[in-house]
């Protein structure tokens, strides 16, 4: 439609940085808020319950999302980008990290870029599976615990550090060098 | 999910959860730098060839993280822990996985 094409790997690129990353960082600024507000002080017993089934569901999400962009980009999209060309090829633009390993000006978006896309990115599920958790055992409680809410509010502004820089990185390298 | 307002929980699962990221996190990092200095595991760390050592290194941390957070949280599960200490050796110990991830800082060891 309208000349316009996407190809299969284009099309899992799609999904792992704008549905899985991308709906990630949306959550972050839900959770962020939900978090930031929970007080005891500030909430009756009934908002502070309806707060924290959001709250929840904000943190599931973020956990969830960012599981699944690290899998998918681990196990799907990243042996493509890794994939070595035939002995003697020349065009190598269906081969990423070839292509930027192949040219001076281009070889620290694998060595920089790349690199560090592919081990920041792991932070992000686990701190926010954690972050989760916790919100799930420790309910409207947390309201209560300043110290536990702004140790919560910290890990969040760390999975965010992680997927946020993943996700800059990754849309920087494909735009140098698409998955063909 | 906690609905009570008023009785008091212990910190203990919360830290348990905490460290155990802390945890998975810096010997994501020691094996990230590890992987640069010894080819050798570099190799046992190819779990999947397409993949390379980082289907090693992550699937090592991840099983680091779930095992350390089930053994503390079965040792620290009703009781309180000094939270803050916890909090920053953990927050410590995700430093370390983040600096040995940082492509200079790993690369670094690449020549020794």
């Amino acid at each position: 439609m309208f000349g316009l094409t996407v190809t299969f790997r284009e099309a899992w690129a799609l999904v792992h940085g704008m549905v899985f990353g991308f709906g990630f960082l949306l959550s972050f600024a839900g959770a962020l808020a939900l978090l930031y507000t929970l007080r005891g002080d500030l909430l009756t017993t009934d908002g502070a319950r309806s707060h924290v089934r959001w709250l929840l569901l904000a943190t599931v999400a973020l956990a969830v999302l960012s599981s699944l962009a690290v899998i998918s980009g681990t196990y799907i999209t990243y042996p493509w980008y890794r994939a070595a060309p035939p002995e003697g090829a020349t065009d190598l633009a269906a081969y990423p990290r070839s292509f930027l390993k192949a040219d001076p000006n281009l070889k620290a978006w694998h060595s920089f870029g790349m690199e560090w896309k592919e081990h920041v990115a792991w932070f992000a599920p686990w701190i926010s599976t954690v972050v989760a958790a916790i919100v799930w055992r420790y309910g409207v409680y947390i309201g209560r615990d300043r110290r536990l809410r702004r140790a919560l509010i910290v890990l969040l502004f760390v999975a965010f550090f992680a997927a946020a820089t993943a996700g800059m990185l990754g849309a920087l390298v494909t735009k140098t060098a698409p998955l063909m | 999910m906690v609905e009570k307002t008023e009785e008091r929980m212990p910190n203990g699962p919360a830290a348990a959860a905490i460290l155990a990221a802390g945890l998975g996190s810096a010997v994501y990092g020691l094996l990230t730098v590890g992987a640069v200095v010894s080819a050798g595991l570099k190799t046992a760390l190819t779990w999947w060839k397409p993949t390379g050592a980082l289907s090693g290194k992550t699937g090592l941390g991840t099983i680091i993280w779930l095992v350390s957070w089930i053994v503390v949280h079965s040792l620290w599960k009703d009781k309180d822990v000094p939270f803050t200490r916890m909090f920053v050796v953990s927050l410590i110990l995700v430093g370390v996985g983040l600096l040995f991830t940082f492509p200079p800082v790993f690369e670094a060891f690449e020549a020794h």
